[in-house]
């Protein structure tokens, strides 16, 4: 009688829990829906890239996170973002370029980053932040810590010296990194083949003694689990792992970019939105009874006016102080060690 | 006071901080089981091990990353390059990552880590061998670019900047290595920023840093023996520059040659002249000449290679056009 009871508990938390990543998911859709409003608008400016279509790799790889872990990722990042728990607001008013943003819109929507959280960065380089990722999981070891260091990338990245330098070291020192390539076929507009002489991403950890995982990046539960192996390893003894996920991107490369442009075909675009990982996920919930179209809605309220309020606070909120221009170059004056 | 070589007071520099605090690490090519390409990092295995003294593959660019990444979390890095030239492999981190962290994360995420090895030309390397990049990485806000002339300066300022919160640029004299001179014992720390008359002088400034100090120090030997008193002023630093000390000093002789090894073009000392015809045009009774390397890739050849160089006669004679004594 205990046991069962404990079960349906667990059971309890458990779906608690499946339904708040659906949420995260609804709310990284709704966001970046938004978002690609207010660049319309004129109210983001610069480089917007948006991760509809991706929410599950997100997701899944940082609901298996610990809040002491480390997190680098591209330019492609609001996603990771709020799933990392950065609140809509602050990232929002980051894209509108305000005070109150994370960076106080100095950094805008490639290069956010919330160091509490251990958030280090959008960074705007291809395959330039894998060092960096590199670098942290050699610190963790270093302090013999067990915290891990997770690096997100597209595969367009993998063809850059800075992949496999900073995969080969991670393979000398088996360090507790993540290479977690999100591969939506793309970069920019050059396909895969068109751009990698071997189709496999994953077995390239081969040449540097990792681990390796391919993932089907639209199912959450496939993701979870893949990366609660990966952080297995990671964690004691340290080992890396580099995780394919693959996954599509439902919307342009950029903002400037239309939907399917001249290097995928709308028929391409309008299959693999099929596999919605966001409806995917609905569905698996609901047939589990977890989830009832009444929540369903409920949560889709919610979360949209989770976006308003992120996206008002952003719009009324102050632009940086004139000041503002000259700080943060160095560190203020006095400190070091 | 000892007397001990420009290398030796680096190591010496490296081995206190390391024994002083332990987020600091050195990692680079040979830097371990080899003892360095040029044995500034010699014994320093032993003494903290390969957790600390990390050899590397031949990957500057993944290596100076991996260093900025760790000090983003809080370790404190010495990256070394064999020689900056093999770091050009190496500059999206240094401009991209770690100049840049500050400012994009809205003063979140800091970068204390220095990158150093040996800069400029030593003797017959050729053209991918003998460069001077001072110029460019002075060019970058978010970074700090020193370099020293003195075994114990090489150790202050190593010091300093092994302590400083921001990414540091180290350059060190290939031909300065063997140099000796006098080095305080222990806590010897140089500040960043600061410059230093090497030679007090009345009739015209010799400015310079690094290789050309000792240049400049001969050539004021030269000149005093036709009756000029040249005062040297050492930079020490490139960025940030040390203004007061050069103002001050121009002001005083009203003339003024800078000397650096680089090239010409948009050189270290481009900014410095233009800093003092803006900041004290009234002061001066010469133009300020340049001495510079020669504009082009460094031959092999001795005889041109010696061409292209800097040299104390090319300053004396610098010297001597703004005092309009040839």
């Amino acid at each position: 009688m205990a046991t069962t009871k404990s079960a349906r508990k667990t059971d309890t938390r458990t779906a608690e829990k499946y339904r708040a990543y659906l949420r995260q998911m609804l709310l990284i859709r709704h966001f970046e829906e938004k978002a690609g409003e207010a660049y319309s608008l004129g109210k983001i400016g610069g480089f917007c890239h948006l991760y509809i279509g991706q929410e599950a790799v997100a997701v899944g790889c940082l609901s298996q996170l610990r809040p002491t872990d480390a997190i680098t990722t591209t330019y492609r990042e609001h996603g990771h973002a709020l799933a990392r728990g950065i609140p809509a607001r602050a990232v929002m008013a980051e894209l509108f370029g305000k005070a109150t943003g994370t960076s106080k819109g100095k950094g805008g929507s490639m290069h956010i980053f919330d160091a509490s959280l251990g958030f280090l960065g959008g960074h705007g380089i291809v395959g330039g932040h894998i060092p960096l990722s590199t670098g942290m999981g050699f610190a963790f070891k270093y302090r013999h810590t067990d915290q891990v260091a997770v690096c997100f990338f597209g595969e367009a990245a993998i063809n850059n010296g800075a992949f496999h330098e900073a995969l080969n070291m991670a393979g000398i020192w088996k360090l507790p990194c993540i290479f977690i390539c999100e591969n939506n076929r793309y970069g920019m507009g050059t396909a895969l083949d068109r751009a990698t002489a071997t189709w496999n991403i994953a077995e390239r950890a081969s040449a540097y003694d990792m681990s390796r995982e391919v993932v089907d990046g639209q199912d959450l539960a496939e993701v979870m689990a893949a990366m609660e192996r990966a952080v297995v390893r990671a964690r004691r003894p340290s080992a890396p792992t580099l995780l394919e996920v693959r996954t599509y991107r439902f919307v342009g490369h950029s903002m400037s970019d239309p939907i399917h442009g001249h290097y995928r075909t709308k028929e391409e675009v309008e299959a693999h939105r099929k596999r919605d990982p966001i409806v995917l996920w609905a569905e698996k919930l609901k047939a589990e009874g977890l989830l009832d179209d009444t929540a369903m809605e409920k949560l889709e309220a919610e979360v949209k006016a989770e976006v308003q309020d992120a996206y008002d606070f952003a719009d009324q909120s102050p632009d940086p102080e004139p000041e503002e221009l000259w700080r943060d170059v160095y560190a203020p004056v006095g400190e070091g060690r | 006071m000892p007397v001990i070589t420009y290398r030796d007071a680096l190591n010496q520099a490296l081995r206190e901080e390391m024994a002083r605090d332990q987020d600091v690490f050195l990692m680079g090519e040979e830097v371990g089981v080899y003892q360095g390409a040029y044995k500034v990092s010699r014994g320093l295995l032993e003494e903290f091990g390969p957790n600390r003294i990390v050899d590397t593959p031949i990957t500057e660019l993944g290596f100076a990353g991996v260093g900025v990444g760790a000090a983003m979390v809080g370790l404190r890095p010495v990256i070394e390059f064999m020689t900056w030239n093999f770091a050009l492999l190496a500059i999206d981190q240094v401009i991209n990552s770690a100049a840049k962290m500050r400012y994009m994360s809205g003063g979140q995420v800091g970068v204390p880590i220095v990158f150093r090895g040996p800069a400029g030309a030593a003797l017959q390397l050729a053209a991918q061998h003998s460069q001077c990049f001072e110029a460019m990485y002075a060019h970058i806000p978010g970074l700090k670019v020193v370099m020293p002339a003195t075994p114990a300066d090489a150790k202050g300022l190593l010091k300093s900047a092994i302590r400083d919160d921001d990414p540091i640029v180290f350059m060190e004299g290939e031909m300065l290595y063997n140099v000796k001179g006098e080095v305080p014992e222990g806590e010897h720390l140089v500040p960043i920023g600061k410059a230093e008359v090497k030679r007090a002088g009345e009739h015209v400034t010799l400015l310079c840093y690094s290789k050309t100090v000792a240049q400049c120090l001969k050539a004021a030997e030269l000149l005093e023996t036709e009756g000029v008193s040249a005062e040297v002023v050492d930079l020490r630093t490139i960025r940030p520059l040390d203004l007061e000390a050069i103002l001050t000093s121009v002001s005083k002789t009203h003339r003024a040659v800078m000397a650096e090894e680089g090239w010409n073009f948009a050189g270290a000392g481009a900014q410095v002249v233009d800093e003092i015809q803006r900041n004290i045009f009234d002061e001066l009774d010469a133009p300020v000449l340049r001495v510079t390397g020669a504009d082009v890739p460094m031959p092999y050849n001795k005889h041109l290679e010696k061409a292209a160089k800097v040299s104390p006669e090319k300053i004396v004679a610098a010297a001597k056009r703004v005092l309009y004594l040839d």
